[in-house]
């Protein structure tokens, strides 16, 4: 059935009915709308049932229909919502009057002018204003800090965890699950456990071992790039061996066979073949490194707070729709990611004909 | 030709170069398996230096703490063989007592000062801080016996035989003090291990509240998530990419970014309470709190942790073929019937791999409970990180982060038993 058929249905009246209902009941439109969205959505859903099916079949389904939509706006609605609310006007969480009524007035771009302004000597000053802003704003320092983590974790992270991600998917590998177990633990372990190990390791321990850091780990970017690098491994290693598990063996056989040494079937018949996944898992990494906070909160300084870190105290000491604006933006950067990491993955299906296309 | 090959039957099979064939197979299967580990070993290494001895240390702390021998090392060693059933101490152990207490005093090294001591035995006897640091602050002009009298001249708490005991078990270096501590558990005055008073237990009520709160976010996500990803594997790929959209934005957006939208929908000011004001559900004046407390922790939770159960959910319903529900429903089975004996006992393997992971995460959450669980919906994560942040009893942390480790470890070794490691996916 197409659109305009279900449009002209008994079912499609009653809904609009029960919709109005809603109205005079409730006195509110955009009640309705909800309304209409949560049970419309399942109505037009509804078109491949069998003939046999029943009444009751009927019912279940939209009932099914209905709670599903549900748990999507559920899913979605917290994500969505906080990009209109970064544009008040008001310095607050909510949607104001005039939000509602949709009056100009009431929106603004403050809170994102805020995040390069908040910090900085002199906001509104004309000399050095670049340099001041990027050395002295709040949400520009955090941003280069956990940029500059994230690069950087994710390079050692990646490079180790395919490395072993290749040996780990070899058919005669020994002590397959153990070490496994072991590579995919900095997931499962308690965040707060790992913090708490590398905050006494690096901090004390680690005191005057590794030369030009005589005072330890601790407040350094260099235990940051560790902590997050460590963290960001698992992520690699499942989205590599995934890619790996479909590989097809005689592939290699088949390149040794016509002449290729080591070397070149790993840069013309591996390397081409991984890498869709590896940049699957470095995106991964790079997201971990980039949410990270509580290895942030127990190892660094004011100096290397991230923007995690800085939302975390944010939220925690003075609300301001500033967190909205950056969350607006973060929630961009993972659009793009999941995207990207989207594209990759049909494309490696693709490669290894695992999907039509 | 073929007369050799039957005479050398019994002449074991010869590679190329002159060795058996056997050997020469073993070597290579030797090598192959060789080079496979040796590309795990730089990663390996790297999660050894990096998390493994950082934990191990972090567990060897929750036993050994050597504040006391620290301080009074030499006192420590002459109150080893002491016996508390005989009264208090001899005068000459007391003189070693005494001695040590004006040299730490003196002493400004990290780690090596009376405040340490001072700190280590009021964890075991609250209050007895003063004791201490009065102690110290006189024993460097006693200078000759008896200095038993001495000491209870200066506060006659020191004629008590179960603070030398307690004294005695403070300068150990292992120590199980901590874990009875972080079980609510402690030395009474005569040595044996009590549970402490009701007004003081507050570590295992929150590692049952803990338990209790992840079976709950898990069960939430599990209902949540099997009709999802019912619906996601049965429609067409198309509509069902499309639609996966919506479940890995929330898995790709950052964690704070979704606490922080959760403040703005469940705060008292929020969206959820607008819109209840607004279709007049809830009067004004009677808007709902449903943040900063276990409400706010559970929703916020069960949003962030729903992807990790869909996803393994959906893996295991799309390998099911749509016939199996026809069959049983063309051979008279009811859709309730053809449902729980045909359908849900093959999504078994990934409501086992869901539950398990959400589980897993959730037991050990910080951020989440820290920004919207207030001061009832806090975990045992938020009190390790106090001990290690603000109380700075790191020891007591240590051992706190030992018993969730190891209720963890459990539970990983479980999922690894049932579901395999290697069958974790992401999208």
């Amino acid at each position: 059935m197409t659109f305009t058929e279900k449009c002209k249905t008994r079912g499609f009246y009653t809904l609009i009915g029960a919709a109005l209902l809603f109205l005079v009941y409730t006195q509110s439109f955009v009640g309705m709308v909800g309304f209409l969205i949560i049970f419309g959505i399942p109505y037009f859903a509804m078109h491949d049932l069998p003939l046999y099916a029943t009444t009751k079949d009927k019912i279940g389904k939209y009932i099914f229909l209905a709670v599903c939509t549900m748990i999507f706006i559920f899913l979605i609605t917290p994500i969505l919502i906080i990009i209109p609310l970064s544009f008040n006007a008001e310095p607050y969480f909510t949607f104001t009057e005039g939000m509602m009524s949709l009056d100009p007035e009431a929106y603004s771009t403050r809170w994102y002018e805020d995040i390069w302004r908040f910090g900085m000597t002199a906001p509104d000053g004309t000399e050095n204003w670049w340099g001041d802003m990027w050395n002295n704003a709040t949400w520009i320092r955090a941003m280069r800090n956990s940029f500059f983590l994230a690069i950087v974790s994710t390079i050692l992270a990646t490079g180790f965890g395919t490395l072993a991600a290749l040996g780990l998917s070899r058919p005669e590998m020994p002590f397959r699950s153990a070490i496994t177990s072991l590579l995919i633990s900095p997931m499962i372990v308690p965040l707060v456990i790992t913090a708490t190990g590398m905050f006494f390791f690096y901090g004390g321990t680690m005191q005057g071992i590794i030369p030009g850091y005589e005072k330890g780990l601790a407040n350094t970017y260099l235990g940051l790039t560790l902590a997050h690098a460590t963290l960001g491994v698992p992520f690699v290693i499942i989205t590599v061996t995934a890619t790996l598990s479909g590989f097809d063996r005689s592939l290699i056989r088949a390149s040794e066979g016509l002449g290729a040494n080591g070397w070149t079937t790993f840069t013309k018949v591996i390397m081409p073949l991984i890498t869709p996944g590896m940049i699957s898992g470095a995106l991964f990494a790079f997201i971990t490194s980039l949410d990270e906070v509580v290895a942030v909160i127990f190892l660094a300084n004011v100096d290397q707070r991230t923007i995690p870190r800085q939302m975390f105290s944010g939220l925690r000491e003075q609300i301001s729709p500033t967190i909205l604006a950056v969350a607006t933006i973060l929630v961009l950067m993972s659009i793009l990611l999941l995207t990207t990491v989207e594209l990759l993955r049909r494309r490696s299906e693709r490669l290894r004909g695992l999907s039509p296309g | 030709m073929t007369d050799a090959t039957i005479s050398n039957a019994d002449a074991p099979l010869l590679a190329a170069d002159g060795t058996p064939l056997k050997e020469k197979l073993a070597l290579t299967t030797r090598r192959m398996k060789m080079r496979a580990f040796l590309l795990t070993v730089p990663l390996v290494l790297f999660l050894i230096l990096s998390f493994v001895l950082p934990i191990g240390q972090m567990l060897y702390r929750s036993f050994h703490n050597p504040a006391g021998s620290n301080v009074m090392p030499n006192f420590a060693k002459a109150i080893k063989g002491w016996d508390a059933e005989q009264g208090t101490p001899g005068d000459d152990i007391i003189k070693i007592f005494v001695t040590d207490m004006a040299a730490a005093r003196k002493n400004r090294e990290v780690g090596k000062t009376i405040g340490n001591l001072a700190t280590r035995v009021n964890y075991e006897i609250p209050g007895s801080r003063s004791l201490f640091t009065k102690t110290a602050r006189r024993a460097g002009k006693i200078t000759e016996g008896p200095y038993f009298d001495a000491l209870v001249k200066i506060d006659k708490r020191w004629d008590n035989p179960n603070l030398w005991r307690t004294l005695q078990r403070v300068t150990e270096d292992y120590t199980l003090s901590f874990y009875l501590a972080a079980t609510d558990r402690k030395y009474d005055e005569t040595g044996s291990i009590v549970l402490a008073d009701e007004l003081y237990r507050i570590y295992l009520p929150i590692l049952w509240k803990t338990i209790w709160m992840s079976a709950l976010i898990t069960a939430l996500c599990f209902i949540i998530a099997y009709p999802v990803s019912y619906l996601l594997s049965t429609l067409p790929l198309r509509t069902s990419n499309l639609l996966m959209i919506l479940v890995l934005l929330p898995f790709w957006t950052s964690l704070l970014v979704r606490t922080s939208a959760w403040i703005a929908m469940l705060q008292k000011s929020g969206i959820i309470n607008n819109v209840l004001v607004y279709l007049q559900i809830i009067a004004d004046e009677s808007r709902i709190q449903m943040i900063y407390n276990i409400t706010g922790t559970v929703i916020a939770m069960v949003h962030i942790l729903l992807p990790f159960m869909i996803l393994p959910l959906y893996s295991v319903m799309k390998t099911i073929p749509p016939s199996f529900m026809r069959a049983a429903r063309s051979m008279g089975a009811s859709n309730t019937y053809a449902f729980t004996k045909v359908y849900f006992p093959q999504t078994i393997p990934g409501i086992a791999a869901g539950t398990l992971l959400v589980f897993i995460l959730a037991i050990g959450y910080y951020i989440t409970p820290a920004l919207v669980g207030g001061s009832d919906g806090l975990l045992i994560s938020n009190l390790i990180a106090d001990h290690i942040k603000k109380t700075l009893n790191w020891s007591l942390g240590a051992a706190l982060g030992t018993i969730l480790l190891v209720v963890v470890m459990v539970f990983y070794w479980i999922y690894n038993k049932l579901v395999g490691v290697d069958n974790l996916k992401f999208g």
